[in-house]
Parts: structure tokens; sequence; C-alpha cells
């Protein structure tokens, strides 16, 4: 089994040559020809994985007699007999079934719950060949290649901490603000702004709807009391949005999703503490939206500056009760807890973003170009961010959405029914009815 | 001409001083007296810092001075600090080179800025600097003026984040408010996270902007037709460079074969004495080498003198208003003088009144040549 970047565990990476030439994000390629070695499997002929035979106990002796399998199946228990490494993983993270799919999301079923099917069915009755449920992955994903998906992210911080270039640096392309047609000296502006621009990326085939809300205004006058709350509002409105989208009697097939799946907060590399604004501003919104900390610039701080000041940052974090995102309460079996841990021993990560390449050691590499050295952006030893990165897009993107849809979006969801006592639904045609949805 | 020449000359001068008297005085001996004075008497500078926490201020000073004041300095955590408000603390440290020695009192600010409402942050420092003219005010009028403390703060450097884009409304607002009344320089801090282009993007946009909120920083002043062609171009250099771009450091690195003052980075090694690397040199060199006389100067000459115009005319105007003579001294907080302060300001009172009786009979004279 090998680990592609794009699509998580796979048998084969599915993704054609051409495929990845036509891709922006030439890092994916390389990846591919990394994984190549791993697993010498054919890379550019097959579009899909072969159907892989899943586990059954009769196919392991070729020729077994099938009466006598049945006899076995039946008699010992289902988890023990099945060797494990037999049966294929599936294309995405396990996770669990229970949790219904969103309309606008497109859900991939854990493969334990399609495994176990299959297993049961398996043992239940014997299986006469191959049936094909696991398939069900490669039609999620064909699926989601051609409605796409999207992702909101809102950058805050103070001005000046590089939010637009990391944010650049992460999506290989110029979303941000600043690249339409905004200047980069435009004045701080008097209360804070909340400004989102949408672009269309696509790699390998997927489409990605991505959107950048940016806050600029934020943490920049003198006096900052309450500047979280445009924010605090903005994110709200998203959830209203949505959720009268969801009431409605006539909804649509797919309602917009432009709630707020993760929100960097940008940390100023101080070297000392958390300031008070951040904390007010963590304590305020960690409970309404998924906060990744990151600490900005961070070129300035040495390793062992940086390992302090994370340490600090974590501590202060921790007394102040603010649960950033991965969040420990939502960790659902112990993989998830032990993967979690280790990257909420690794937060805040310190990033620095850049959108210029230059050339070290003979490869053309994004970095900052300073009299004692270059520093490079994806080297993990000079700075996180493809910790980052991979932490962010490779492996918990879905999460993410996840967990604002199924965590933030219905306790928001959960205390405006409370308050208003039940919703009446608004019907696209203007009719009044007593009839609730909910 | 050294000492010791000058020395010979004047014996020279008492053995030849019949027909050397009329082209030969000997007043050129003055600076060397001063000189001698001084260097007994030792000079004293008051430098204050201030700017949000976490700019490198402490390193910067250590740096500066080679010496590391801030040795039992205990840093907040973020929890703490929500109810600090902004202090002065002062740290004095004797430092002696060469036979000559200097009193340096380092002022910072702790707490500047860090809050989450910054409203008015600066007035605990801009009353802190009005004490310390009120001070000298009242030492200058005293009767035994031998042995005045002079506390009065020479020189505020302001340290800039190199985060931003440039001034930032909380920059603006503390410049403004201390520029008539202390020498401010600039800084950009950390500048170690910027490329050269930034810190030249950076520096136009700072000057740019101090230009046009008309904010009075310390401007160097210019140098005389005769000095050396050296002083001239270095002097060119360091008015080209403001605000200058500053690296502290407080650990020894080893760089190129040498050990010297540094950061050590993964990717290089950034050193504090390394003119293509920061202006640390020339911001040392500016501030210890050649101008601290300067700066006292100005301190002295301009902004004290503006303080105490600005007093002396309060108490002019407070004294047509009423003709009592109780508290003629500008009202700010400090202790309550004993009884023989008390007696000794009466008197200063009445001398006082008989200066602004003067004055006022100046005034009228300068309105009526005007007219």
């Amino acid at each position: 089994m090998l680990k592609c970047s794009m699509a998580g565990w796979m048998p084969q990476c599915p993704f054609t040559l051409d495929q990845q030439q036509e891709s922006k994000h030439t890092l994916h390629s390389t990846d591919c020809e990394r994984f190549q070695d791993i697993n010498s499997s054919w890379l550019t002929d097959q579009e899909d994985p072969p159907p892989v035979q899943p586990s059954v106990v009769a196919d392991m002796r070729s020729g077994a007699d099938l009466e006598s399998c049945l006899e076995e199946c039946m008699s010992t228990e289902m988890s023990e007999s099945v060797p494990p490494e037999v049966r294929p993983k599936p294309a995405v993270p396990a996770k669990p079934s229970h949790v219904a799919p969103p309309s606008s999301v497109p859900f991939v079923p854990s493969p334990q719950g399609t495994g176990g099917e299959g297993q049961g069915s398996g043992r239940g009755s014997a299986l006469l060949g191959y049936i094909g449920i696991d398939t069900i992955i490669e039609q999620m994903r064909k699926k989601t290649m051609k409605t796409g998906f999207d992702f909101n992210i809102m950058v805050v911080g103070q001005s000046g901490l590089g939010k637009s270039t990391l944010v650049n640096t992460l999506f290989k392309s110029q979303v941000s603000r600043r690249s339409t047609n905004w200047s980069r000296d435009e004045k701080i502006p008097k209360t804070v702004e909340i400004k989102s621009v949408s672009h269309v990326i696509e790699e390998g085939g997927v489409k990605m709807k991505l959107t950048v809300i940016d806050t600029p205004g934020f943490g920049d006058q003198i006096n900052n009391e309450n500047c979280w709350e445009p924010i605090s509002k903005y994110i709200n409105e998203q959830y209203e949005k949505f959720l009268k989208e969801e009431v409605n009697i006539a909804r649509k097939k797919r309602i917009p999703d432009t709630r707020v799946h993760c929100c960097l907060y940008f940390i100023s590399p101080t070297g000392h503490s958390l300031r008070q604004l951040d904390i007010e501003f963590m304590k305020h919104l960690s409970r309404v939206v998924n906060i990744i900390p990151v600490i900005a610039k961070s070129d300035t701080l040495t390793l062992d500056e940086k390992t302090e000041f994370k340490q600090k940052v974590r501590k202060e974090l921790e007394a102040c009760g603010i649960e950033c995102y991965p969040q420990k309460e939502f960790d659902e079996d112990m993989e998830d807890k032990s993967d979690n841990d280790k990257i909420r021993e690794a937060m805040p990560f310190a990033v620095v973003g850049s959108d210029k390449e230059y050339q070290a050691n003979g490869k053309r590499i994004l970095g900052r170009k300073t009299p004692w050295g270059v520093v490079e952006v994806e080297n993990p030893n000079h700075c996180e961010f493809s910790l980052l990165r991979d932490f962010m897009i490779r492996s918990h993107l879905q999460d993410l959405k996840e967990v604002t849809h199924n965590i933030h979006y219905e306790t928001y969801r959960a205390k405006r029914l409370n308050d208003n006592g039940g919703l009446h639904p608004i019907s696209s045609s203007g009719q009044d009815t007593q009839e609730s949805n909910l | 001409v050294t000492l010791s020449s000058r020395n010979h000359s004047n014996m020279l001068i008492f053995l030849t001083c019949d027909f050397q008297d009329k082209q030969y005085v000997g007043f050129a001996t003055l600076p060397n007296q001063v000189h001698r004075k001084s260097v007994k008497k030792g000079f004293d500078f008051t430098l204050m810092v201030a700017g949000e926490s976490g700019l490198g201020k402490s390193t910067l000073v250590n740096s500066l001075f080679l010496t590391d004041l801030y040795k039992d300095r205990k840093l907040l955590n973020a929890e703490e600090r929500i109810n600090q408000t902004v202090e002065i603390t002062k740290h004095t440290v004797d430092i002696e080179e060469k036979g000559v020695k200097l009193k340096l009192t380092i002022v910072d600010t702790p707490g500047f800025g860090d809050a989450v409402n910054n409203n008015e942050c600066w007035r605990p420092i801009t009353d802190y600097i009005d004490q310390q003219f009120e001070q000298y005010f009242r030492d200058e009028s005293g009767l035994n003026r031998k042995n005045i403390l002079d506390n009065r703060v020479h020189c505020c450097l302001y340290f800039i984040p190199p985060f931003g884009h440039g001034l930032r409304p909380v920059d603006v607002e503390f410049m403004k408010a201390l520029h008539e009344k202390v020498n401010i320089i600039p800084l950009i801090s950390k500048a170690d996270c910027l490329t050269p282009n930034e810190v030249k993007k950076l520096k136009d946009r700072v000057r740019d902007e101090i230009e046009r909120f008309g904010i009075k920083v310390y401007q160097f002043p210019e140098c005389d037709s005769d000095e050396e062609e050296e002083f001239k171009q270095m002097d060119k250099e360091l008015k080209e460079c403001t605000p200058f771009a500053v690296i502290g450091s407080n650990t020894v690195v080893e760089a190129r074969g040498q050990r010297v003052r540094g950061r050590l980075y993964p990717w290089g090694i950034v050193e504090v004495e390394n003119q293509s690397h920061c202006d640390f040199v020339k911001l040392r060199n500016m501030l210890i080498r050649s101008h601290m006389h300067d700066l006292k100067d100005v301190t002295c000459d301009v902004h004290y003198e503006n303080y105490r115009a600005h007093c002396i005319q309060e108490m002019t105007s407070k004294l047509a208003q009423d003709n009592r003579t109780d508290s003629p001294l500008p009202l700010l907080p400090l202790p309550t003088p004993d009884v023989e302060t008390e007696r000794l300001i009466k008197m200063k009172d009445e001398e006082l009144k008989r200066m602004q009786e003067m004055l006022e009979k100046m005034q009228q004279q300068m309105h009526e040549k005007d007219q």
C-alpha cells in the first residue's frame, strides 16, 4: 500500500502521468515518483485501480471446498480469522460511518464499515466471488472529481505578519486578496473589515473552490477592544445562511457552503509569550470555529527561541482553557488520538511564507534570500511550513470540514433552535406552513 | 596635538614669555583643561527605550553597552499581563573605559503597547519625562546647585516592529506626543527577518510617514565645513540610513573563524557587528561615539528650554489671574517638600516674581519695537 499525497492510502496511485502534468502543482508528481519506488506498481496506464479481491477465507485456499469453508467460517470469530494485511486499505483515512453525510460535502464511508459488511456477508453467506462493495470508494471519488468541493479559510492577524503570502504559498497560487487589484500600500482600515476572495484551483482532476477570507484592520488600532466582534459576526452569519437553506422545504440539492472551515491565527514572533489580544481572540472564537494558530515570520527566531516560544504558547493556551484544532474532545479513536497528539505537540507551527523562488542545490526552491543565507520555506529544518501544509491540506482537510459541519454548526443550530423554540421553514414559494422540518 | 606636547608648549611659553607674549596667550589649552576636568568628573547619560514587548529592546541595550542589565528580569505571561499598566523602570550602571567614567541610566517602559486598549499608553512616559524636567527646574532654582542630579532623558530609542508595512497608529501617536520633549531616534527592530529589499522599502516608507505626520525626530547636526572629509562622508551615510535597522544579540557565535556577537540560524549566521547585515554599528557609533554629547546638548538647549519657557509662561499667566504667590511652580505630582525646602521655595518665589516682572517689561519692549 502506498500513501499518495493526494488521495491517501491507495493500492496504486490513480493519477496518470497526463493528469499529473495537467496539474499546476508540480510537487505532486515528485511525490508520485517517490512512491513508485516504494511499490513498483505501474503508474501510468491505469486510470482506476483494479478491483482487489476481498479477503475471504475461501480465496486463500485455491480450489478449496466451499462447504468446508462455510463450516470453518461459521465456527470461528469474525475478527480473528481475517488476516488484516490481506485486506486492502481504503482510499481515505478511516472515519466512523455513523455520522450522517451532509448534503453539500461528499462523504466517504469508513472502510471498517464497508469491510465489516463485507465480512459479515462473507461470514454469514459464502461469498461466491467478488461483489465489488469497496468500489464505492471509487464511485465517490469520481463524483467528487465531478462536483468538486469547497474550502473556506480565514486568516486573522495584525497587518504585515505575512498572512497573504502564506496562503499563496500554501495553495501555490495567487489566491489571496492582494493578488487581485488591491495594492500593498493601502492604509490600515479604521475598523475590522471582512474581505473574501474565491478561486477555483485544480489538481489531478479534482476541483476545489477555495475562498480566502481576510480580516484587515484586526489588531492594528490603538484601541483594539472587541475587534474580534466583526469576525465572530461574520462566522455566525455564514452558519445562519446555511441553516436557513437547510431548513427550507424545497432546498437545493447542494447547499453552497460558505461556512468558515478553518481559521489561521497569526501570532507575532515576539519570543516572549502570547499577547493579550491573541488570548482574547482565541477565547472568544475557539468554540465557534476551528482555530489553527501559527507563528508568523518565524525566521526571526533561532531554534532554541522557537522551541521555548512554542512551549510557552502551548502552556498559556492550556492555562486559559483555549482548545485549538484538532480539539482533544473530538478524537474518535486511538489512531486519531495518537495522530492528533503528535500534531498537538508540534503546534503552533512556526512558518515562513514566500512567493519567490531561488536556486539552491540545483533545484528551484521557495525561499527568502538574506545576506546570511537562504531561508527555505519547504525545508523542515528551517521552518514548519511543510508540516502545516501536510497537516492542513493533505491529511486533515476533510476533517476540518467535518468538524465545522458536525460540531460547530450543530452547536450553532441547536442554540438557534432552542432560542426560537423551533424555526419556521422558509419555503421558496413564500407559502406559510406550520409543518416543521425539524 | 597631544596633551604632552601642549604641556610642553606651555612650558616653553613660561620660558619664552617675554617676546612670545604678544602672539600667544595660551587659552588654546582650554579644551584640554575641560577634558581633564570632565574625565575626573565623569559623564552621565540617560537613555530611554520604548516599544512593544518582544521587539528586542533589552537585547539591543545589552549589545550596545556590552553589559547584562537585565539579568534578573522576570517576564510575565499573558494572563498576568492582562491587568498590567505601563511602568517605568530604571537601571543604572557605571561603565569605565580608558579612564573615562560613564554613569549610564536606562529607562525602560514595560507594558507599552501590549494591552488590548492602548489609548494614551504613552501618558506615563510623558509624565515621567516632565517630572525629570520639573525636578531639574526646581534644583536649578534652588540654593545648592553644586551637585544637581541630571535625570533628564537625553535620548529615546523607539522600536518599530519590522512586521508591519510602516508606522502603525500607536507609533505615530507616541512619537507625536514625545517629539517635543525628548530626542527620538526611531529604530527598525529585529531586522533579521527582513531581506535587504524589504529593509529598504520599510525605511523609505517610515521616512515618508514621519515627514507626512510632522514628527520631529532627532536630526543629526550639520557638519562644519572644516571637518575632516572622512567625518563628512560618515555623517552623510548616517543620515541616509535612518531609521536604523538593528539586530541585537546576547550570545556569541563562531562565524568565519572568529567569535562574534550574533544569532545562529539553520540557514546562516547573522552577525550583529557586520555592516552588511544590519545598522547596529552605525547606531552605536552615532549614539556613543559621535553624537552622545550633542544629544545631551539638544536636550538641555531645546527640550528643557521649551519646557522651562512653557512653565514660566504658565506661571506668569497664572499670576496675572490671581495675585497670590502660593504654588507658582507647575502642578505635577511630586512628593511634598519639607519645611526647610518650603522656606527656600518662598524665597525663590520672590526671586521669580522679580524675574517675571522683568520678562514682562522685556516683552513689552519687544512689542513696542515691532510696532
